[in-house]
C-alpha cells in the first residue's frame, strides 16, 4: 500500500503539490490523469524518491520513502522515455542493475522473452530504436517482482503488439496484487486498464473514483470528453 | 545499554559497508562506460604523443618535466572540466535511473563521481607517466620531480572533475554552466595569476610575502605548481609564489603545506557536490 499525507512540493516559488492526500491499495490500478503541469510526474518521482518533498508523509508498505533507499526495492519504475549509457547492451545493462542490487531474478529470461528482446540484447543501446529501449526499460521494471509499479506514459513508442502485450502483463501483475500507479494520455488505454482515477488540478486532488463517476458526474458517455470537462474545471 | 550500543555500531559499520559497496559497484559502469568512449582515449593519446614529443625533442628530462608541468596545469583542468560536464549532463537521466534503485544518494554520487574521476586520472598517468617511466629515468631525471607530477597531475584531475560535477548539479542549463566553467577556468589558470603580479609590483614597498603566500593557497593551480618546483632546486624557475614559499617555508615544510592544501581542496568540491546532491530533485 502507498500512503500519501499531506504531501507539498514547491519549485522556488511555484507550488507543484498543495497537501495531497491520498491511497493506493493493493490489486488497483489507478491512472494519474489532469492537464500538462498539474503535478503528475512530480507525485511519481516524489513517491520514488527521485523529488523530495517538503512536508507531509510518503509511505510504502509503512514504511517512509523519504531518503529510504530500501523502499526504492518495493518499486518498479517505468519513465516515460528511457535513458540508457549509449556504450551498454541490454544485456549488460540487465546484469549491471542485478549486480548493484545484488540481486539475480529468475524471471529475467521469461520476461526478455515475452518482450521479444532476444534478437537485441548484444546490440548497443544507442543503436535500438526507442520503441525496443522502452521494452528494455519494461523488462527492469517486472524484473525484481516489486509490489509497487509506477508506470508514466508506459505504452508510448511501442508497436501494437509490444502494447499489447505489456497491458496484458500489467493487468496480470493487478490480479497477482501489486499496487499500480500510472499516466496515460490515450484514454482507450485508460479505459482498457484502469479501476480508478485520481484527477490533480493545478497540485491539488480534484477527483478520486471509478471512471463511471467520472462519466456520471460530467454527463458524457465518452471517456475522453468527460476528463477534457474535468480539466476545464467543468463537472467538479 | 551496552549491548545496545554495540548493535548500533555494528549496524553502523554494516550500513557503511554496504555504501562503499554500492559505490564500487555505481563506479564500475562509469569507468567501463567511459573506457568505450573515444574520448578518454583521444585524451590519453594526446598526453602520450606530447610528452614522448617533449622527452624526445627536449633532450633534458627535468626541462620535460617543466614543459609538461605547464601543459597539465593549463590543459588537465580544462578537460577536466569540459569531460566532466558534458559527461555529467550525458549521464543525468541514467543517474535517475541508478536513483530509482534501492541505493542511497552518498554512493551513487560518490561511485558516479569516481567513476568519472577515476578513468581521467589513468589517462593522465599512463599517456604522461608512461613516457617518463620509459624515457625520462633513462635520461637522468629525479623520480621524486616525476613523481610529484604525476601526484599534481591527479589531484588536479580530481579537483576540476567534482568542480565539474558541482557546477553541473547547481546549473539546470548547460550553456550556463559551461560558461561558468570555463570562467573558472580562466580564472584560476590566468586572471588569479595576472592579479597576484599586479598585488606584487603595486606592493613592491611592502613585505607582502606573507599575504602572498595566502593568496597562493586558494588557487590549486598555484599550489599544483609550487609543488612540483620545490622538487627542483633552480629557485630562478620557480616564478615569485614559487619563490616566497620556499623560502618561507623551506622545501620540506613547503611541500607539506602544497601537498596539504590542494588535498583540501580535493575534498571541498566533493563535499559540497555530495551535499548538493542529496538535496537535488531529479
Amino acid at each position: 500500500m502507498v500512503n500519501l499525507q499531506q504531501v507539498s512540493k514547491s519549485f522556488g516559488k511555484l507550488e507543484v503539490l498543495k497537501g495531497l492526500n491520498a491511497t493506493f491499495e493493493e490489486g488497483k490500478i489507478t491512472a494519474v490523469v489532469g492537464p500538462n503541469a498539474s503535478g503528475k510526474t512530480t507525485l511519481m518521482k516524489s513517491i520514488l524518491g527521485l523529488v523530495l518533498a517538503d512536508d507531509g508523509q510518503i509511505q510504502i508498505d509503512g514504511e517512509t520513502a523519504f531518503h529510504n533507499p530500501l523502499s526504492r526495492s518495493k518499486i518498479g519504475y517505468m519513465p516515460q522515455k528511457a535513458q540508457f549509457p549509449d556504450n551498454l547492451k541490454p544485456i549488460e545493462l540487465l546484469n549491471w542493475v542485478q549486480d548493484l542490487r545484488d540481486e539475480k531474478s529468475p524471471r529475467l529470461h521469461a520476461l526478455i522473452d515475452y518482450f521479444q528482446l532476444t534478437p537485441h540484447l548484444d546490440k548497443p543501446l544507442r543503436v535500438l530504436s526507442g520503441g525496443t529501449r522502452q521494452k528494455v526499460s519494461a523488462v527492469l521494471t517486472f524484473l525484481f517482482d516489486p509490489p509497487v509499479l509506477i508506470l508514466d506514459e508506459p505504452s508510448a513508442g511501442l508497436d501494437p503488439v509490444a502494447s499489447s502485450r505489456l497491458k496484458d502483463k500489467i493487468l496480470e501483475e493487478k490480479r497477482r496484487g501489486k499496487v499500480i500507479i500510472l499516466t496515460s494520455h490515450v484514454m482507450s488505454e485508460l479505459e482498457e486498464l484502469a479501476d480508478e482515477v485520481l484527477f490533480l488540478l493545478e497540485g491539488k486532488i480534484v477527483f478520486k473514483g471509478s471512471l463511471d463517476e467520472i462519466r456520471k458526474r460530467t454527463g458524457e458517455p465518452r471517456l475522453e470528453r468527460a476528463i477534457a470537462k474535468f480539466m476545464e474545471g467543468r463537472g467538479l | 545499554m551496552i549491548l545496545s550500543h554495540n548493535q548500533a555500531s555494528l549496524q553502523s559499520t554494516k550500513k557503511r559497508r554496504s555504501t562503499v559497496k554500492s559505490a564500487l559497484k555505481v563506479m564500475k559502469y562509469g569507468f567501463f562506460d567511459l573506457l568505450r568512449s573515444r574520448w578518454i582515449i583521444i585524451y590519453t593519446l594526446f598526453y602520450l604523443v606530447v610528452t614522448s614529443g617533449l622527452l624526445y625533442f627536449g633532450g633534458d628530462a627535468n626541462q620535460a618535466v617543466l614543459s609538461t608541468l605547464n601543459l597539465v596545469l593549463l590543459v588537465v583542468p580544462l578537460i577536466s572540466l569540459v569531460l566532466g560536464l558534458s559527461y555529467f549532463y550525458y549521464t543525468r537521466d541514467f543517474i535517475e535511473l541508478i536513483l530509482t534503485q534501492p541505493i542511497g544518494r552518498s554512493s551513487v554520487f560518490l561511485g558516479h563521481f569516481a567513476g568519472l574521476a577515476l578513468p581521467l586520472v589513468a589517462a593522465f598517468l599512463l599517456g604522461s607517466g608512461l613516457p617518463f617511466l620509459l624515457a625520462g629515468v633513462r635520461q637522468g631525471a629525479d623520480w621524486r620531480v616525476i613523481a610529484s607530477l604525476m601526484v599534481a597531475g591527479t589531484l588536479v584531475s580530481l579537483i576540476f572533475s567534482a568542480l565539474a560535477f558541482w557546477i553541473g548539479l547547481v546549473n539546470e542549463e548547460r550553456v550556463k554552466a559551461l560558461g561558468l566553467a570555463l570562467a573558472v577556468w580562466l580564472g584560476l589558470t590566468m586572471i588569479y595569476d595576472g592579479l597576484l603580479l599586479l598585488f606584487s609590483i603595486l606592493m613592491q614597498a611592502y613585505p607582502i610575502e606573507r599575504s602572498l603566500i595566502i593568496l597562493s593557497l586558494f588557487n590549486p593551480i598555484d599550489l599544483s605548481r609550487i609543488l612540483v618546483l620545490l622538487q627542483l632546486d633552480t629557485a630562478a624557475l620557480m616564478g615569485y609564489t614559487g619563490a616566497v614559499f620556499q623560502r618561507f617555508f623551506g622545501s620540506y615544510l613547503g611541500i607539506l603545506i602544497s601537498l596539504g592544501s590542494l588535498i583540501l581542496w580535493t575534498a571541498l568540491p566533493i563535499y559540497f557536490g555530495l551535499r548538493s546532491f542529496k538535496k537535488k530533485n531529479f
